[in-house]
């Protein structure tokens, strides 16, 4: 089971990565770049059936800060919804 | 009674010597050692110290990966008892992902590493690990760190002001930290996290430029407490 966390800065928590890099693509020439933010995607190879409060666990526990993250969960095929 | 003090070394720490050596010069006791993977720590400890590197890598985030070690297990455990717990740096780093401190450290605002002495303003002379300075003094002691800026929401920050938690903060510009916070104390003041490392700052070099003896009162200050107690 195919699993995808996406990793995200929470709203308001300063991004130096993403403020580098958003200005790294205006001096490329790029216009109309409104913010950029960097996050990280975690792919996990789970037994069927995992349910998604484990999940959540993982994510909780190790995964993500929660202190300054936040996650999403996106489940493929069966098992977690 | 011999000071004891035990200092963690995780797989990339590089403060752990420095850390030891600092323990040992101002006590006269040598520090012990633990390994990340030993599940248990010596027992009738006065102080834990996390050092400062770049434990597992800094893999996922700085301190990640160490605070589920086994050997994090029994710091958390042991700090529930009230066993004084140091983290400088990557120490610091650890305790807040450990949940004993409250807060993160996040890139610093100006994504460089910063490597330098730098002034810091006491800020709660009243810690275990602060009585020998005076309130509201200015002392210098180096930064190494590219994590290093606090972050915690306002209310928590407002929290941490108000308890007297915040131990220094940066007199500065540094990494564009929170509140200019340099140094958080736990609940019960018995855990300190702090950015700079007053292990590198124990004695006077021969040279001004290559260190000063400020961080020499915080250890000082341990030692003194913990023989009145």
């Amino acid at each position: 089971m195919q699993v995808r966390v996406l990793v995200r800065l929470k709203p308001g928590v300063l991004d130096p990565q993403g403020r580098a890099v958003h200005h790294a693509l205006e001096g490329l020439g790029f216009a109309g770049v409104e913010d950029v933010r960097i996050g990280r995607l975690i792919e996990l190879d789970l037994a069927e059936g995992t349910d998604e409060a484990t999940i959540r666990q993982m994510c909780e526990k190790l995964l993500a800060n929660t202190v300054i993250e936040s996650f999403t969960i996106e489940t493929s095929g069966r098992g977690a919804g | 009674m011999a000071f004891r003090a035990a200092v963690v070394t995780f797989p990339g720490s590089n403060c752990d010597r420095d850390m030891a050596s600092a323990l040992e010069a101002v006590s006269g006791t040598p520090a012990l050692r633990v390994w990340h993977a030993d599940a248990s720590l010596p027992d009738r400890l006065d102080l834990i110290a996390l050092p400062g590197g770049f434990s597992y890598g800094d893999y996922l985030r700085s301190g990640a990966m160490a605070a589920t070690s086994p050997i994090m297990r029994a710091v958390v455990e042991a700090a529930e008892r009230g066993v004084p717990v140091l983290g400088v740096c990557n120490g610091f780093q650890v305790l807040t992902e450990a949940r004993l401190l409250p807060g993160a450290l996040l890139r610093n605002a100006g994504q460089r590493f910063v490597c330098r002495t730098v002034a810091l303003t006491i800020e709660n002379a009243d810690s275990l690990f602060t009585a020998g300075y005076r309130q509201g003094e200015t002392i210098r002691i180096p930064v190494a760190h590219h994590d290093g800026n606090y972050y915690a929401d306002a209310a928590t920050l407002d929290r941490l002001e108000g308890e007297g938690r915040v131990a220094f903060r940066y007199a500065e510009g540094c990494n564009g930290s929170a509140r200019d916070i340099a140094g958080v104390l736990s609940e019960n003041g018995r855990v300190l996290g702090m950015m700079p490392h007053p292990e590198r700052a124990v004695e006077d070099a021969a040279h001004p430029a290559m260190g000063e003896a400020d961080g020499r009162r915080l250890f000082e200050s341990i030692l003194a407490r913990l023989a009145v107690a």
